[in-house]
């Protein structure tokens, strides 16, 4: 509709999805892009799901319909699940292959998916899936794992590389710009490039 | 000039600094905490600012700040608007020389409030101005405008954004900060600053003279602006104006307004231009009551004739659906688009290590039978542990426990509220239930920081909205001090002690209060404090279950055996619930 470029970001409260958003959202300013965008904040973060919502080259509204989403990019195999309505008909799902049971399953004695119904389920789209945290661990930190997602979802985003490299470096911390860095690239190669 | 990646908060706080503004004051509550936190995180600080202890205070604060000629900033959610209605209503009548801006955070689909009122609604009770932002920018654009028509009109000008403005984001384009040169000065003047009836009758009438110079001028500045484009018209206010702009097909007429009071005449004229018009607005139907009153015999489409939901936010979506339905376009671009059924839900959860959770867990153990009305901030989320039986408003727990105690109700009373809504609203009721001889028990649930909206510091916490240190306020004072014979703090990590001090509680009559006293436990984790982890010997543990009840997120059950995750952050409550003794402090068996 508006011909912007639709990303969702999604995972659980904690896990860094925010910086990833501004990473994007700085990565459309260096190329002199708009941006809009719309993510959780207040009690919602405290564990529960969240979600950030970018809609590079977008002008008008931060949220992105229901199915139209361009890319998906999960930190949570179940949360992928929950939010792959979000995604149109051609879009691409990058998901890390990590499941963290909700509470409710014990709490509540739910029956959660399993991973193998779940990438099964995710299958109607182009998908990757990659072990983002094992990923993050080589670069040297966990808490890297969110640029390794960006890392293997930047092929499908309409931004350069080096530029999403030149924005993660500009919004991590001072002291892990070189295991980001890497964390980026090694993404890159996890996500097959192109 | 400098374009940035904002949040719709960060923006707001960043064009206060260009309109160089002298006094920052407010209370905490999502979605409008962060420009407030914002303003304070800067390095140079050419502006007083504070947290206040609740938003009455707050924009008596303001207020006098902004008599005193000085620029003033006011910052709540909608509800908070409730608390500070009382000085709102007068103000009007008073008032102001320097610009006052009152930030009221409206929160459609109730993301994280109790309820979806409009504070444009408010601003309509109150006869002051009212700016609507529709996107981030606008926000930030809108800022110096707001204390420009205050100073024009010498009134308080209430600016309103919403969840989907102040939690969205965008590239903004910024101006300069500027420096303020002005100095705060009392000029005495009681026919103006004291409103007693002879002096009120008369400000009255001069607030109500501004009305229509005030409508005209919002006209003027392009606030409320309109494009003629065909024979029907969309008007729409807030984020609903760009969801309609996404949408707008060629031939149809829009008008966008952003502000409050609308100009009757102006536009009166424009709708009967028209052979029909549908209004989009979030929350009231606040646009569309007045277009109602001008259009004559066209017809109007909205909520009051059931084309637009009264509740909730919208969306493109949802603003496509009802253009359809009311037949500006043939039908929504957008395909339906189901969730997955079924799926586990993830909903907030008090944090692995949490204070509440043993505070909870302790109070359902002495209380079984007990009535737990409490309040509103992370414990509200007790309503998962059972241990929640009312939320309505802020500082309610004490006065809604009063009132079923005082009911004839026999079943014990055990209310919970929270360091920072204790100090916000919660004394009054406390102070009421002992002169009223109410029999119960307060749990104040102590974590020293105002947790939920993003760890604000309050009275209780020693430092200032700066990072200054002040005294610390004594809570079991302020109790005493009201009458509380029975007073007693506690760590809520160390159940038996709670649970004992509880049953002691539980004996006596009156009031009695117990202050279960922690640390937040992000605060902990920020401030370095270590704890070690707990694990569960597989051999030991029964598979009974008692600790995955406790709902901390760090217990999982897998193979008839509980097991616990990196998540965990020490507090050893789970080690105490235990009945086999099962779960022990890594590296120690």
């Amino acid at each position: 509709m508006s011909g912007s470029y639709d990303i969702l970001i999604v995972g659980i409260g904690g896990q860094g999805t925010i910086l990833a958003s501004n990473i994007l959202g700085e990565a459309c300013l260096i190329e002199g892009r708009s941006v809009r965008g719309a993510e959780t904040h207040g009690m919602a973060q405290r564990g529960g799901s969240v979600e950030s919502h970018i809609r590079i080259d977008g002008q008008y509204g931060p949220l992105i319909t229901p199915g139209q989403a361009d890319l998906l990019v999960s930190f949570d195999l179940l949360e992928a699940l929950r939010y792959s309505h979000f995604l149109k008909k051609d879009g691409k799902a990058v998901v890390n292959r990590h499941l963290v049971l909700p509470t409710s399953v014990f709490t509540q004695k739910l029956t959660p998916p399993t991973e193998g119904e779940i990438i099964a389920a995710l299958k109607r789209h182009e998908i990757c899936i990659l072990d983002a945290d094992q990923i993050a661990i080589e670069a040297g930190s966990p808490l890297s794992q969110n640029v390794v997602m960006l890392g293997a979802a930047s092929k499908w985003m309409p931004l350069k590389p080096e530029t999403l490299l030149e924005s993660v470096k500009r919004l991590v911390p001072k002291k892990t710009i070189e295991i980001n860095a890497k964390a980026f690239e090694m993404g890159r190669v996890a996500g097959g490039k192109n | 000039m400098e374009r940035r990646y904002l949040l719709g908060n960060e923006a707001i706080a960043h064009a206060c600094r260009e309109a160089g503004v002298d006094f920052v004051c407010g209370y905490p509550g999502t979605p409008s905490s962060e420009v407030i936190d914002t303003l304070r995180a800067q390095l140079e600080r050419p502006y007083y600012l504070e947290w206040s202890v609740n938003e009455k205070v707050a924009l008596e604060n303001a207020l006098a700040a902004a008599w005193c000629g000085v620029r003033a900033l006011c910052t709540m959610k909608h509800v908070g608007l409730n608390v500070a209605a009382d000085p709102l209503m007068t103000s009007a009548y008073t008032g102001v020389t320097g610009g006052l801006v009152i930030l009221s955070a409206d929160d459609p689909f109730a993301h994280s409030s109790q309820n979806e009122q409009d504070t444009r609604c408010y601003a309509h009770f109150a006869r002051v101005p009212c700016l609507d932002p529709a996107s981030v920018q606008e926000a930030h654009d809108l800022i110096p405008a707001a204390f420009a028509l205050s100073e024009e009109f010498g009134l308080p000008v209430i600016f309103r954004p919403t969840t989907r403005i102040c939690h969205s984001k965008g590239d903004v384009a910024l101006g300069p900060v500027t420096g303020s040169t002005r100095k705060g000065e009392f000029k005495k003047d009681p026919r103006q600053y004291v409103v007693i009836p002879a002096h009120t009758r008369v400000l009255h009438k001069k607030l109500n003279e501004k009305q229509p110079a005030i409508r005209r001028r919002l006209v003027e500045l392009g606030l409320n602006r309109y494009e003629i484009r065909g024979k029907t018209a969309i008007i729409a206010s807030g984020i609903g104006a760009t969801y309609v702009q996404e949408l707008l097909p060629d031939g149809v007429s829009f008008m966008k307004i952003g502000a409050y009071p609308i100009d009757e005449e102006w536009l009166g004229a424009f709708v009967r231009k028209h052979e029909k018009v549908l209004v989009i607005e979030e929350l009231a139907p606040e646009v569309e009551e007045t277009v109602r009153q001008v259009a004559g015999l066209v017809p109007v489409f909205g909520k009051k004739n059931g084309y637009a939901p009264y509740e909730g936010e919208l969306s493109a979506a949802a603003v496509a659906t009802i253009m359809a339905k009311a037949g500006f376009i043939d039908k929504t671009p957008f395909a339906p688009a189901e969730p997955v059924q079924n799926l586990p839900v993830r909903p907030p959860i008090l944090c692995a290590g949490c204070l509440h959770r043993g505070a909870f867990y302790a109070i359902r153990k002495v209380f079984r039978d007990g009535i737990y009305p409490s309040d509103i901030g992370c414990y509200t989320l007790g309503l998962q542990l059972g241990v929640v039986d009312t939320t309505i408003c802020m500082g309610a727990s004490i006065t809604v426990g009063s009132g079923i105690a005082h009911s004839g109700e026999t079943r014990d009373v055990i209310c919970t509220i929270g360091d920072s809504t204790f100090l916000h609203t919660g004394i009054q009721g406390l102070m009421n239930a002992v002169y009223n001889g109410a029999t119960m028990t307060v749990v104040i649930l102590d974590n020293r920081i105002t947790a939920m909206t993003g760890h604000q510091p309050n009275p209780n916490t020693g430092l200032t909205a700066c990072g200054v240190e002040t005294p610390a306020v004594s809570i079991d004072a302020i109790c005493r001090a009201c009458g509380v014979k029975f007073v007693e703090t506690v760590d809520p990590y160390d159940l038996t002690d709670m649970v004992n001090v509880l049953q002691e509680a539980k004996k006596r009559k009156g009031v009695k209060v117990v202050i279960a006293k922690q640390m937040c436990v992000i605060s902990a984790r920020r401030a370095g404090v270590k704890r070690g982890h707990y694990t569960v010997d597989p051999e030991t543990c029964t598979g009974c279950g008692t600790c995955v009840r406790f709902g901390c997120p760090a217990i999982e059950f897998a193979d008839e055996k509980a097991r616990i995750n990196d998540l965990c952050s020490g507090c050893a409550v789970c080690a105490q619930l235990c009945p086999v003794g099962a779960i022990v402090r890594e590296g120690k068996k």
